[in-house]
């Protein structure tokens, strides 16, 4: 591994012109469960290396029905389904945190660093994507947000710019007889990529036999996380039924674009996504329906 | 366990389950190992490693990485001695010196991704790391091949323009990526299949697979000022690790000491050397201790894995389940260097049954992949899968149970493979008559989308040479050094023997395995030969121990060394008795130590042979399998250490189990490994297998005195082709690829 500089920020003002100052060869370290095998690896490289975690705003988690969730960025995953309003409010969140790495990474690896990272395979974006996660960043310009469905911009690529550090992700308040679920396909049961992910958040009616709105994301298809907007929107009203999943299925796997690599075939791949847009839609029916 | 002797031999030792004596040592994490190693002075060696899988080297300019503060030294194959043509003994054959240092240091040409180019020495292994990206290369790429079938077409991008076929004793007249031929034959193979009821003739493949051990290869070096070079390394034979470092330096053998660490894992890939002649000249350019260890990738990428093959399987049989002919077409791939296993590949492919008349052809194949070594039973899995899953089909057709079938033509004493040797006493019938017998074959597998599979393996137990040597303690204990190392609870299984011999307890034996200075030679650690021929050195040192107790005896007793008897660790004349440890005591006054000493070369190879039986239940919409219950069944002739053979039972089938449905190397289009990390080549974690059932069944060697068997790779051979009968059984398709990853089969499973 190459020499670098090490700084602990302690504001998020002190970060921002840390990474301001240094560019792209400035990176930013939360857990470091991808950062630190990149660098080893050198498939990134860093001339300053800037731990948040002494940050107290990026390690908060707060929640509440009223206000809903504000996720810390360097807040690790094992925190998320150690909460249990966190995790009956945000299950499809919940699952995926719960499948990143064995407890090791999870007592370090955060959904921020997650997301910054970007990978399009990576476990905790879609859940963001189906409960409309709002990214809150911090730059030498000031505060923004960005929705965290149009984060992402290519593999390992996304909207920070220069000096600009994820501070936070806000979640909307659980809504009534709605529920989420997240499943990815490994070819083993652990230590795994995912081949294909989605998540699948719904919600029904008062009755609990029809779906009001719905929203579908997969992870592994295409080169960032996707949004299946066809499926979602054709969920909307539809009954609650094994036959809908199926549809809503078939729709998620026409939009999936994947290649064929190391961890599957396109076709594979194109094929699990409905699968498991199945799959996640009757999890999530299921617990929508308590 | 099933016993075949009616009247079984009674061992106080043997069979029994003593603590191991390396036990605490590794629990409480103070085992040495080679990355454990630290010397005053040591610095840190990396390797520059080919990003093309082939290519001409034009030149390497190291000027800029030597001048790099902290770097120490550096170096090319240009400072090894030119090795051209020399071939050498090693031990297991014959070896072409100047493919086996072109592969420790590329020659004028890389071979395959992670081929190494040059090396370099520094003050820490980041300064090394460094320094490496200072070294410049210029390669001119050249088309790469990694198929089998791709690399043997006549216009194939050729590897070494030195190499000819052999066949049949003769060579081509033109070079060839196909290495060698290997033609066996027995009887009229074209009458055999006319007179056949029945033939099934299938093709098949398997991927590259390495042996995953989690240790990854490590070497330290320090070569003094007096001219000795002392190695501490990693290794499954450290005098065939001495032999290849000094052949390749062309230095004295007595030059070199080689010191064993203890080993994290073998399986046939730490034979060969690597790092060790690398080490060494680094150290001897900077004079301080050279240690190097590699990085996983390094290992997938630059190491043995054991090959990818091709292969056409044709066997026929009468309508009452006889088998009338056989006929194999085996194509493996040796990487990047002549030398593979298809050898042992064409001798195992129909070695459980007999076959009245039968025909191998195999094909050593040149491809830009590293060159393969040795992976537990190698060659046996690749030529099982394929034959086994022909007579399943075979069985099914004729509409005869598998086990039957199996019984009908199992290999027994007296039957002779197809490339010559003759079984003597073996337990091929025994495991089958125990799978019959046994709770899994015998409980019906219910649901949906579930099957089960059986299969059944042979391996060889070679024996070669093996030297121990034990001092008697005056507490009445032994200290035994052997040469072997210990890659699978050896030292155990060894000490057991000459315990039981001395008729003293598996604890009153410390065994250690010791460095080329202290010991007799001893080849390496492989073939399942070290229980069988080590055992049987340490069983003849303790013969050596009474021989010359009984004398001492008799010096005490005043009697004839003639009259002393000693039995079950007691000497005894018609009215005197001592035990050992008393007599022990009594040593340094009738003459001093008494030290034992032997050294075997056992002739007349033995067979283990063994029956898997798996269920499996198959996602039907992602094609994921999960083995829901595993039961491996084999002739270990006699357990020294019952749970020492059921842990390499276990271990072989769950490697076994990985090669079957996940592992594979996966190459991009120029030919470069593109999962070459524990992430992406994916082993089974203990998530992914049931615990597996064991049935030790005891047909004794007759070449051996306990009638050990080796037992540590037959376990891998049956597998995969279990594996594929059950997942016929659940899923309606006969996979004739590995691996049988979700991918391959859910596509199979559409057709």
């Amino acid at each position: 591994m190459k020499e670098f500089e090490f700084q602990s920020a302690t504001t998020v003002d002190e970060a921002v012109s840390l990474l301001a100052a240094k560019g792209d060869q400035a990176r930013v370290l939360t857990g470091g469960t991808d950062l630190i095998v990149q660098l080893r690896e050198g498939l990134r490289s860093a001339d300053l290396v800037v731990d948040v975690k002494k940050i107290p705003e990026l390690m908060t988690m707060s929640f509440s029905p009223e206000q809903g969730l504000r996720l810390g960025a360097a807040v690790p995953c094992h925190r998320i389904y150690g909460d249990k309003d966190v995790a009956v409010a945000y299950p499809g969140l919940a699952d995926a945190a719960r499948i990143i790495g064995g407890w090791q990474i999870q007592s370090r690896a955060s959904v921020g660093g997650n997301l910054c990272n970007s990978s399009p395979a990576a476990d905790s974006i879609p859940p963001l994507v189906v409960h409309d996660a709002v990214c809150h960043l911090a730059g030498p310009g000031g505060r923004r947000t960005v929705k965290a469905s149009e984060f992402c911009t290519a593999p390992g690529k996304n909207v920070l710019q220069r000096g600009e550090l994820l501070v936070s992700l806000e979640f909307p308040p659980p809504a009534e007889h709605a529920s989420s679920a997240y499943m990815r396909f490994i070819p083993r049961n652990e230590m795994d990529i995912a081949v294909v992910g989605a998540a699948s958040w719904v919600q029904l009616t008062a009755a609990g036999d029809t779906i009001e709105k719905a929203s579908i994301a997969l992870a592994a298809v295409a080169p960032t996380p996707l949004a299946a907007t066809e499926a979602s929107s054709f969920l909307a009203g539809k009954p609650a039924t094994s036959e809908t999943f199926a549809k809503a299925g078939e729709l998620a796997s026409q939009v999936a674009r994947p290649i064929s690599d190391k961890r599957g075939t396109s076709e594979y791949r194109k094929h699990l996504a409905g699968v498991l847009t199945q799959r996640t839609l009757a999890i999530a029916v299921e617990r929508a329906r308590g | 366990m099933a016993q075949a002797e009616s009247h079984p031999r009674k061992y106080k030792v043997i069979g029994t389950r003593p603590v191991r004596h390396d036990g605490a040592d590794k629990v409480t994490g103070r085992a040495i190992y080679g990355a454990d190693l630290r010397l005053n002075g040591m610095v840190h060696g990396k390797i520059l490693r080919s990003p093309h899988a082939h290519a001409v080297i034009k030149s390497i300019d190291t000027s800029a990485a030597a001048k790099l503060p902290g770097v120490v030294a550096v170096t090319t194959s240009a400072d090894f001695p030119d090795l051209q043509d020399k071939i050498a003994d090693l031990g297991e054959g014959a070896v072409n010196l100047a493919h086996l240092g072109a592969n420790v240091l590329a020659h004028g040409k890389a071979l395959y991704k992670g081929h190494a180019v040059a090396a370099v020495a520094a003050t820490s292994p980041h300064v090394a790391q460094e320094a490496l990206s200072l070294i410049k290369v210029e390669y001119e790429p050249l088309p790469a091949v990694t198929w089998v079938l791709d690399a043997m077409k006549d216009d194939a991008p050729l590897l070494h323009d030195d190499v000819y076929t052999k066949s049949m004793g003769k060579k081509a007249d033109k070079p060839s990526n196909i290495a060698a031929h290997i033609h066996f034959e027995k009887g009229d193979v074209e009458d055999a299949f006319a007179g056949s009821d029945l033939v099934v003739e299938r093709e098949f493949k398997t991927a590259s697979v390495h042996q995953g051990y989690i240790e990854p290869h490590v070497s330290t070096a320090l070569w003094n000022q007096d001219g000795h070079l002392t190695i501490w390394t990693s290794t499954q034979g450290s005098f065939t690790a001495r032999q290849q470092t000094a052949e390749l330096l062309q230095v004295p053998i007595s030059q070199v000491t080689v010191v064993p660490c203890e080993i994290g894992g073998g399986f046939g890939g730490k034979i060969a050397v690597y790092l060790e002649p690398v080490a060494a000249m680094l150290s001897r350019k900077c004079g301080r201790p050279v240690k190097m260890v590699m990085s996983r990738d390094e290992v997938f990428e630059a190491t043995g894995p054991t090959p990818g093959s091709s292969m056409r399987v044709k066997i026929g049989a009468t309508k009452d389940g006889k088998l009338t002919a056989g006929e194999a077409w085996l194509a493996y791939d040796a990487g990047a260097f002549p030398g593979g296993v298809i050898g042992p590949g064409c001798m195992c492919v129909f070695s459980c049954y007999e076959f009245p008349a039968a025909r191998v052809d195999g094909y050593d194949v040149l491809d830009n992949k590293p060159k393969t070594q040795a992976y537990r039973a190698p060659g046996a899995t690749q030529a099982a899968f394929a034959c086994e899953s022909v007579i399943d089909e075979l069985a099914e057709k004729l509409g005869i149970d598998p086990i039957e079938f199996r019984l009908k033509n199992a290999a027994k004493e007296g039957t002779r493979r197809v490339d010559g040797p003759v079984y003597p006493r073996v337990g091929f019938i025994e495991t089958l008559e125990a799978a019959k017998a046994s709770d899994h074959w015998k409980s019906p597998l219910e649901g949906k989308n579930r099957g089960r599979g059986i299969a059944s393996g042979y391996w060889f137990n070679i024996g070669l040479k093996s030297s121990a040597a034990a001092n008697v303690n005056p507490d009445g204990t032994v200290s035994l050094l052997e040469g072997s190392t210990d890659i699978g609870g050896t030292r155990t299984s060894v000490a057991m023997q000459l315990a039981e011999t001395l008729g003293i307890t598996a604890e009153a034996v410390h065994p250690k395995v010791v460095d080329t200075d202290s010991v007799g030679y001893t080849d390496v650690t492989g073939g399942s030969r070290v229980t069988f021929a080590t055992g049987l050195a340490a069983y003849e040192v303790g013969r050596d121990i009474l021989r010359q107790m009984c004398e001492r005896a008799a010096i005490l007793w005043e009697c004839d060394a003639a009259e002393v008897e000693s039995v079950d660790g007691e000497f005894k004349t018609k009215d005197k008795r001592m035990t050992f440890a008393e007599l022990a005591g009594k040593l340094s006054q009738t003459g001093g130590p008494v030290v034992g000493r032997a050294t075997v070369n056992p002739e007349g190879p033995t067979n283990g042979f063994g029956t898997h039986i798996v269920d499996v239940e198959v996602d039907p919409d992602t094609a994921k399998v999960t083995v829901l219950r595993y039961t491996a069944i084999q002739d270990a002739g006699k357990a020294i250490h019952p749970s020492y053979v059921e842990g390499q039972m276990q271990g072989g089938a769950v490697q076994g189990i990985g090669w079957a449905l996940n592992e594979e190397y996966v190459f991009d289009g120029e030919g470069r490994m593109a999962n070459a990390s524990y992430l992406d080549y994916r082993m089974p974690t203990a998530l992914d297998v049931p615990h597996i059932d064991t049935i030790i069944v005891e047909v004794p060697n007759p070449a051996h005195p306990y009638g050990v068997r080796g037992v540590g790779e037959t376990p891998i051979v049956p597998p995969p082709a279990a594996m594929a009968v059950a997942v016929y059984h659940a899923t309606g398709v006969r996979m004739q690829e590995l691996p049988m990853s979700p991918p391959k089969l859910w596509a199979a499973m559409q057709k």
